[in-house]
């Protein structure tokens, strides 16, 4: 996501308590009306999105531990042990307590404001699903700028407890982004303890010629055509609304 | 035996180009870490190239002293077979352009013994060399550049990778590694002592080994399926990198490094064997020969 | 008399060049004995031959009645050189130099030992500078205090005045004379300069092409009433035999491949008259009539005569 991109993301968020406009939403309803029929009887899901968003705004900032485990074909790194910060309106910080560690760029996203709180879009409600036995509400978030990043976000949200469980967010620059959580005793901040965050990556290729490596003459394998990363942050001992100095996400 | 060397490393040491190679090292060494301090970020956005966009990471952290010492053995590994090379491939041809090898020869000192004892000097000092390179690129960087995880950028046959070393488990591979890096050069030491009884003076036989390393070299890094499996093997020089193997951590099944350990020891310890093997070649070798030898100088 | 060194039909072939060819001789202790002969002549492989530098290709060397090859060690000990020029090493001092050495040659020294070897050479005062600084004298200097170093009895000497100015040579030649006089050593010392030889050695042996020409004592050699006699005959195996039987036998050069004989000059005469008398078939009889001009007449380089003679 280039600079540009996110100043006009931030741009949105922002402004957005300005730009609530009915006839927005009454588009969108019959939008959903046409296409979506058969569910219109059930919660309607902006309400049910709004319900999810004033949940997950409670929460002005928070600090939490977690384990960090990245799943990349090409990084063999170890467990990170990191401390994750957020703060509104869209700050989230991944550090890593000791060590080094390789942190997704598009883990941002795991800060689930940043598909919400824009409201230039058009839901679509999808239906209901299970997820892992559960039974969840698809929503399909399109944006209306032509020049967001984001092209689609799919969320499969918890009816019951307000939370989402899983989003997919297809990006122009950065493929496809998906987020599954798994919440606990954070429910009601709507707040994970595990998520699975996977990612697209590019190829890692080092410069040619730049290595004389050691070649132990074990056969070689190839090359894994899966470019698919995955990154699992289980997390612990949330502090929440306690304040998060601004100078942790620089 | 003990006396020979002595009277050996004695000579070593009073000879000026004995201290060519420390310098040269230490320059090397110095002009890799000033680069770094100044524009180490460059070199990791190199590296990092094609998937900089994808991760963010502590660059700060990840030029650190074990980080450091690595690259610099990287690169240095390949020029000290030189250093090795300018003392080792004087051993006998040095005392023949001198005109003392007659009169050494003339000494109740047997033949075997001499080469024997050139041999310890010369491996005697490519441990020290590699003494002072583990002072200069080692514990000088990790004064400089402080100490954290080891990242390691690799290429595996066809694919590249990073590996990570947590900072608690890489002493004791580099310990390892200069330990395979003393043996790997003292198989120069044994082919420039070999051809240092040819000659009458110290060039020659200095140029034919680093030739032969070169060309060694060379051929070992054509990445063709017929010299991979038909020529490589046989040629020591595709076992020098061997020490790196020291650094190449297995990992689990989903990727993520084991302490403590290595990828492949098996094919590190048979490079050893084979580098061993080399060395006791050579010197025999050199003993058959030089027993055989007229000395004319 | 006991026997320090003894040659036996000794010969080194390089490829097609046979440097040393058939030669023997014998040195005895208390010796100063002269190897004179051409450069090239095979002197210096000689020598390195006696050291264990070159290996034979045929014959036998017994050093202090030990066969040379299988006792290699032992004689060394006792053995002491200066192999052509005396290189050391230059980037060390001499006191160094002469440490290391000594070390090598299988002996404790003392700092004493070694000062007084290096006063015996007139270096004390340049113990401790770098050879490199030094003369071609002081080298040679050098070069024998460290051939004497561990004190060995057998000292080998090849061209020792080599660079030297004269009073370099004097010097070299009183110590050789005083290392056998007051010493008891045994010194072999190869020289191309028959003057050199005639001032020090005792005993002496001329070779050319790598071959024997003539052995025995410096003073009969050198006798200006003697001559050197060589024959020519149809048969020289009958002629030997028929010498065997005469008081002429005295005068035969053992090991020579021709037949030759150093007597005095007036008794030539007799010499022929006995040989024809016996059958013997002469070809040919040639007189040399001093050793001199016989090893002059072996170089084809004219100035080396007058130089020899000079000197």
């Amino acid at each position: 996501m280039s600079k540009i991109q996110y100043k006009n993301f931030e741009f949105w968020i922002s402004n957005f308590q300005f730009k609530l406009v009915v006839g927005k939403f009454l588009f969108c309803l019959f939008f959903i009306a046409c296409y979506q029929l058969p569910t219109f009887a059930q919660q309607d899901v902006n309400v049910l999105l709004q319900k999810v968003k004033a949940k997950i705004e409670s929460v002005n900032d928070y600090e939490a531990n977690g384990k960090m485990k990245t799943n990349v074909a090409f990084l063999k790194v170890p467990v990170a042990t990191i401390k994750m910060y957020f703060k509104k309106p869209n700050k989230l910080k991944i550090k890593n307590e000791k060590g080094i560690s390789f942190v997704p760029r598009g883990a941002v996203s795991i800060n689930l404001n940043n598909i919400l709180s824009g409201n230039k879009y058009t839901v679509i409600d999808i239906g209901e699903d299970k997820i892992s036995g559960a039974k969840v509400r698809v929503v399909k978030l399109l944006p209306d700028d032509d020049n967001a990043d984001i092209i689609l976000s799919t969320l499969y949200i918890d009816e019951t407890n307000l939370v989402i469980k899983k989003a997919k967010t297809t990006t122009k620059d950065n493929g496809t982004y998906e987020l599954e959580m798994t919440y606990g005793k954070y429910t009601a901040y709507g707040l994970p303890d595990k998520v699975i965050f996977s990612f697209n990556t590019k190829d890692y290729k080092l410069p040619k010629g730049i290595t004389f490596d050691f070649d132990d003459g074990a056969v070689k394998k190839p090359v894994e055509k899966n470019k698919k990363g995955r990154a699992e942050i289980v997390l612990s001992s949330y502090i929440i609304n306690k304040g998060v100095l601004d100078s942790v996400f620089l | 035996m003990w006396n020979l060397l002595q009277i050996e490393l004695f000579k070593i040491s009073k000879r000026p180009r004995t201290y060519i190679a420390f310098i040269a090292i230490a320059a090397i060494v110095f002009i890799f870490q000033f680069a770094f301090k100044a524009d180490g970020q460059s070199y990791m956005d190199l590296m990092l190239q094609s998937v900089k966009d994808d991760f963010t990471f502590e660059r700060v952290k990840a030029i650190n002293g074990y980080f450091m010492c690595y690259i610099i053995l990287n690169t240095l590994l390949i020029q000290v077979p030189i250093l090795v090379a300018l003392v080792a491939a004087d051993s006998i041809s040095g005392e023949a352009n001198m005109g003392t090898l007659r009169l050494m020869l003339s000494k109740p000192i047997s033949r075997s013994q001499i080469i024997i004892v050139k041999f310890i000097a010369a491996t005697i000092f490519t441990l020290l060399l590699l003494v002072w390179m583990a002072i200069t690129a080692l514990f000088l960087s990790m004064f400089i550049f402080g100490v954290d995880d080891m990242l390691i950028f690799r290429v595996k046959g066809d694919e590249s990778q990073i590996l990570q070393i947590t900072k608690d488990d890489v002493m004791w591979r580099y310990f390892a590694a200069f330990g395979y890096a003393t043996v790997a050069l003292t198989v120069i030491a044994a082919l420039a002592l070999l051809l240092s009884i040819f000659a009458q003076n110290s060039i020659g036989p200095i140029i034919a080994t680093v030739c032969i390393v070169i060309v060694c070299t060379i051929i070992s890094n054509i990445n063709v399926p017929i010299i991979d499996n038909n020529v490589k093997p046989f040629l020591f020089t595709s076992y020098l990198v061997g020490w790196k193997g020291f650094f190449y951590i297995a990992t689990t099944e989903d990727g993520e490094p084991i302490k403590g350990s290595l990828e492949n020891w098996s094919a590190i310890r048979n490079s050893l064997f084979i580098l061993i093997g080399h060395i006791v070649g050579l010197v025999t070798l050199s003993i058959l020969i030089f027993k055989r030898k007229d000395i004319l100088s | 008399m006991s026997v320090v060194i003894k040659v036996d039909n000794l010969s080194k072939k390089f490829k097609d060049f046979t440097a040393v060819n058939n030669l023997s001789f014998t040195v005895n202790k208390g010796d100063v004995y002269g190897f004179l002969g051409q450069n090239g002549a095979g002197k210096s492989t000689t020598i390195r031959m006696l050291l264990t530098l070159i290996k034979p290709t045929t014959g036998n060397i017994t050093i202090f009645e030990k066969n040379l090859q299988t006792n290699r060690k032992k004689i060394l000990q006792q053995t002491g050189a200066v192999i052509e020029k005396p290189d050391l090493y230059k980037y060390l001092s001499a006191y160094d130099n002469l440490s290391i050495f000594a070390k090598m040659s299988g002996i404790k020294s003392t700092k004493l030992l070694l000062m007084n070897q290096l006063e015996m050479v007139g270096l004390a005062q340049r113990a401790k500078d770098k050879v490199e600084t030094f003369s071609q004298g002081m080298k040679q200097r050098l070069g024998i205090a460290v051939a004497l170093v561990h004190n060995p009895d057998l000292i080998i000497l090849d061209e020792p005045t080599n660079g030297l100015d004269p009073q370099g040579i004097t010097d070299i030649r009183n110590l050789i004379l005083s290392l056998s006089k007051d010493r008891g050593k045994t010194v072999v010392v190869s020289s191309h300069l028959l003057s050199e030889i005639e001032l020090v050695a005792n005993r002496m042996i001329i070779i050319h092409n790598g071959r024997k020409m003539v052995e025995g004592n410096v003073a009969e050699l050198l006798d200006p009433s003697k001559a050197l006699i060589q024959l020519q005959t149809t048969d020289d195996i009958f002629a030997q035999q028929q010498l065997q039987q005469t008081k002429w036998i005295q005068f035969l050069q053992p090991n020579t491949t021709k037949l030759q004989l150093v007597m005095p000059k007036n008794e030539v005469p007799q010499l022929i008259t006995d040989l024809v008398s016996k059958h013997v078939q002469l070809l040919s009889i040639s007189p040399m009539h001093a050793l001199e001009n016989y090893f002059l007449s072996l170089t084809n380089n004219p100035t080396t005569h007058v130089e020899s003679a000079a000197n």
